[in-house]
């Protein structure tokens, strides 16, 4: 048993470092894509002088000046609550992980690319961990005692509750047809049968766009919008904890991206089985894991690629849109796909 | 075996705490720190900030967390029928339609209610 924890806390901290290393490279990817957009070049110095192309040591220098700023903790807030939202921002971001795959798991898999397996209610936890991020959010924009951020937290939470439904409802199809809220049972699924966006599209877009909405994205990063708000809930904070918001909800589009691959990509598999899921061994292993994040990196460059495309919507369109269209229509999604399921089950 | 893998998410939740708390407490002991009048001010537009930020606000925000509420318990409700649906038969179907039909009659007031309309 203690070599067990001991194995998993290690497998835990490659976890964290790697997923926080991804982070630290996506935002440089993020500039590099903004700037691409917008025809410029982005960051490419940092790392000149040591003969490092491209700016690559750009990240380290952002990280570095996160540390080295002077933290400027305003008079007027309410310091508890300040100190702590920054802090519930990142754990939630992090402990979502817990139950998703990495790649293949099972009983006959040398190694379990996930930090909990074989925990049955799988899908739930990470929904319900997500919402819990809402609270740094609030608190930090209530604790900041500053109008811009109390705005942005106050509309953050009416945006983050809204489109928790539609997010929830989307994945019931694919949990319905797969009958598990185990992540690596719908894959496996989506392996014999076909990929989840096939069979669930209409559930894949609520899914996609609620997606965006619960991780503050453009179209819809009304929270932060700095047009208008100056930077929304996290007008008043500096260095670090402006960074640990900024870690946070890139975690938050990790999470997202993986979620989207295992939910309606195939996860590790391949479509017309060109992956051999039985298979097993260190080699197909590895290829899995590979196949698992060239998906996850085209969906990350896809959720960067929309934040360039769309502009803002309007605050009242926002709500519109979630309880108007997308609750309702993910309640059709849900009973037509129950009733096609049953003919399926009645005809055979 | 069960109780083992959320210990694990426990051990999880320890590394995150761990990773959240340690740049706080390195920034705290290593990064300048010049206290000035002007710099722990409310950052708004340079004047002294006017009136009070933490005011009550409207009744709007409640609604719609009353109509989440609703809604999410029954998402709540929605996913353990998802799951084993392939064992309940055809009357399953009949009885979740049945409930739907009734929260979607709530939402339905609600709409013709105004209520869903943002001002």
């Amino acid at each position: 048993m203690l070599w067990v924890a001991i194995g998993i806390l290690l497998k835990i901290l490659v976890v964290v470092s790697i997923a926080l290393g991804t982070v630290a490279y996506l935002i440089y990817v993020e500039r590099k894509v903004a700037a691409y957009a917008q025809d410029r070049v982005g960051p490419n110095r940092a790392g000149k002088e040591l003969g490092i192309p491209f700016g690559l040591l750009q990240p380290l220098a952002d990280g570095a000046k996160m540390v080295l700023k002077e933290d400027v903790i305003p008079g007027y807030v309410s310091r508890p609550l300040y100190m702590l939202a920054p802090v519930i921002a990142i754990v939630a971001a992090m402990i979502g992980f817990a139950v998703v795959p990495f790649g293949p798991v099972g009983p006959n898999q040398i190694m379990n690319f996930q930090i909990a397996p074989n925990i049955n209610i799988g899908i739930l936890y990470v929904f319900a961990i997500g919402s819990l991020a809402v609270y740094g959010i609030i608190l930090a924009g209530w604790a900041s005692n500053n109008k811009y951020a109390f705005l942005g937290a106050l509309r953050s939470s009416a945006q983050l509750i809204s489109y928790e439904i539609p997010l929830g409802m989307s994945i019931l199809g694919m949990v319905l047809i797969a009958g598990s809220l185990d992540l690596n049972q719908i894959v496996n699924w989506q392996d014999r049968r076909v990929w989840g966006v096939v069979v669930q599209p209409i559930g894949f877009l609520l899914f996609l766009v609620s997606a965006f909405a619960e991780t503050n994205r453009l179209p819809f990063d009304l929270p932060e919008s700095e047009q208008e708000l100056v930077g929304g809930y996290h007008t008043e904070y500096s260095a670090m904890k402006f960074g640990m918001f900024f870690l946070g909800e890139y975690l938050h589009v990790i999470t997202v991206s993986y979620l989207t691959v295992l939910l309606f990509f195939g996860g590790w598999s391949l479509p017309f089985h060109l992956l051999n899921q039985n298979q097993i061994g260190f080699l197909s292993a590895v290829f899995k894991v590979m196949v698992l994040l060239f998906k996850v990196a085209l969906m990350i460059l896809f959720i960067m690629w929309v934040r360039w495309t769309l502009p803002r919507f309007r605050y009242d369109h926002l709500m519109d849109l979630a309880w108007k269209s997308l609750i309702p229509l993910s309640l059709v999604n849900l009973v037509a796909t129950a009733a096609i399921v049953q003919l399926i089950y009645s005809s055979r | 075996m069960v109780i083992n893998n959320y210990i694990f998410i426990g051990l999880l939740l320890l590394v995150a705490i761990t990773f959240a708390v340690l740049p706080l407490i390195v920034v705290a002991v290593i990064a300048p720190r010049k206290r000035s009048l002007a710099k722990s001010d409310t950052y708004e537009c340079g004047v002294r900030t006017y009136g009070e930020t933490w005011v009550r606000f409207r009744i709007q925000y409640y609604i719609y967390a009353l109509m989440f509420v609703v809604f999410d318990i029954e998402t709540v409700f929605l996913y353990p029928w998802a799951v084993s649906y392939a064992g309940l038969g055809a009357f399953a179907l009949i009885e979740m339609i049945v409930f739907l039909v009734i929260l979607s009659v709530g939402l339905a007031y609600a709409w013709a209610k105004g209520v869903l309309r943002w001002v």
